[in-house]
């Protein structure tokens, strides 16, 4: 367990004013090397976890760690978003830049980059996921895959060792689907993708869960079946389902 | 497309050239310059000055006139009030209303003032798109929450502007059609709250994602200006015409 890149530990987490809480004791485990799909319906909480595990929500109980390491305050969070990319399931949220060059160079300069070799990173990072030539481009003026795409670019900018995506594919044409798999399949990190496309996890993970209020219920990725709910109530061993 | 544009910043001409931070310094001196003088002299020469630079911009001058229309549109109500109201002598009379010497010579000089500033404004500041305005404002050294503020408003624009259409457009297709009534009235309310409460959702979630990517309170600029020969060139003569209507205005005995 304690090499596992991610561990939720009896998790609870309400939003305020919400009538009943996102996650009671939930625990979730994510071992290294491993590319996993989180589906569940709408509202379960797959984006809640994302936004936990980047610090970005607090529960109100359980611990969190990263690599290893509690994360509790806003500081160690700090260093975890150095090594954990988060791809927004909005684009607009994401790129707020004039133009995608600064845009993808935002994080290589934040992570104390020289600009000469944050622009460097940038075009490598471009020239990977084949978005040369966009480097002047008006970041508002990208059609909606040129923006997930460059969005994806500004993530991987920052070298994260996992990648969380959170519902990637939403309004993209099957071409550029096509490219996100072929792009996700040459990565070499972990990654977590919440997803409600069983045929895109088909070709991007090698094991998909079900989000719970109080656990994940691992089920081999079959398309188009609702997977049954076996999670008991109050799992107390954190990440016994793997 | 959009209904957002920068219908001035593209060109090619000796204006677009220049660099934006020469351009913006010489607006900001021209327009206090133009705004505090009182006399016609000062001011004629002003809007002359502000031409030559328009027709060294280049621009469509359909373009230009259609701003100024908007702009003399407010004057235009200046011209219905203050001869009216301004005490001085009487030259025209209508009943109990009449209008003062003074008056008509303190709105002209309002008039032409207005003009020469935007003129000015339209070919210098302009001619820079904003995002390299933002940039250039950072470069001069003006505070960053300003120029954060004035990119991230010109960047989110374009994304309201859209959801704008959007909410209009599920208005319509719902039948709605604005009349003088309550329904509407409300209606135009929700699109503004609803707008409003989208704005603050987008503001977190945007702030969210660049703490992701390791967002400390710092912007760190890519962009590089650089100070050409030219720009030496322009500061001087425009220097020496802000000096020219200076002795207009302050030593020059009264032309006016």
């Amino acid at each position: 367990m304690s090499d596992a890149l991610i561990v939720l530990e009896n998790i609870t987490f309400a939003y305020p004013g919400a009538f009943r809480p996102v996650f009671q004791d939930f625990n979730f485990q994510l071992p290294p090397g491993h590319h996993l799909g989180l589906i569940g319906p709408n509202g379960c909480g797959k984006t809640t976890l994302l936004h936990l595990i980047m610090g970005l929500l607090r529960p109100q109980a359980g611990s969190i760690f990263i690599f290893g390491k509690e994360v509790r305050k806003e500081k160690d969070f700090v260093a975890v978003r150095q090594k954990v990319g988060l791809l927004f399931q909005n684009a607009d949220d994401q790129l707020f830049c004039p133009t995608v060059i600064e845009d993808v160079a935002f994080g290589p300069l934040n992570q104390g980059k020289p600009p000469a070799e944050a622009l460097w990173i940038a075009r490598e990072t471009m020239d990977r996921l084949g978005l040369s030539g966009f480097e002047d481009r008006i970041t508002y003026k990208l059609s909606g895959g040129e923006k997930k795409l460059v969005s994806l670019a500004t993530v991987l900018a920052m070298q994260p060792q996992l990648l969380l995506l959170d519902e990637p594919t939403t309004g993209l044409d099957e071409n550029t689907k096509q490219r996100l798999i072929h792009i996700l399949q040459d990565l070499e990190i972990s990654y977590l993708i919440v997803s409600h496309e069983h045929d895109f996890l088909n070709h991007t993970v090698r094991e998909c869960c079900h989000v719970h209020g109080h656990c994940c219920q691992p089920l081999p990725p079959r398309p188009g079946k609702e997977p049954v709910s076996t999670c008991k109530k109050a799992v107390s061993a954190p990440g016994k389902e793997y | 497309m959009s209904a957002i544009q920068e219908p001035f910043s593209e060109g090619q001409s000796l204006v677009h050239r220049l660099d934006p931070r020469g351009k913006i310094g010489v607006a900001a001196l021209f327009a206090v310059l133009l705004a505090t003088a009182n006399n016609y002299a000062t001011i004629l020469t002003g809007l002359a000055l502000s031409l030559v630079c328009l027709a060294l911009a280049g621009l469509p001058l359909r373009k230009v006139a259609a701003r100024l229309l908007v702009v003399n549109s407010f004057i235009f109500f200046l011209w219905l009030v203050l001869p009216l109201t301004y005490p001085g002598d009487v030259v025209w009379e209508l009943g109990p209303l009449s209008a003062s010497r003074q008056g008509l010579l303190f709105t002209g000089l309002i008039t032409l003032k207005s003009n020469a500033i935007i003129i000015i404004l339209i070919t210098l500041v302009a001619t820079v798109p904003v995002i390299t305005l933002g940039q250039a404002l950072q470069n001069l050294r003006l505070p960053d929450k300003l120029c954060h503020l004035l990119l991230f408003t010109y960047r989110y624009l374009y994304v309201f502007e859209e959801e704008f259409h959007r909410l209009l457009q599920a208005l319509k297709i719902r039948g709605f059609q604005p009349r003088t009534n309550l329904h509407t009235y409300r209606t135009y309310a929700y699109l503004a709250a609803m707008l409003l409460v989208r704005s603050y959702d987008r503001a977190d979630n945007v702030y969210r994602a660049m703490l992701c990517r390791g967002f400390n309170g710092t912007f760190y600029s890519l962009k590089t200006f650089s100070w050409q020969r030219q720009d030496h060139s322009f500061l001087a003569a425009s220097l020496l015409a802000a000096a020219a209507l200076g002795y207009l205005e302050w030593l020059q005995p009264s032309l006016g």
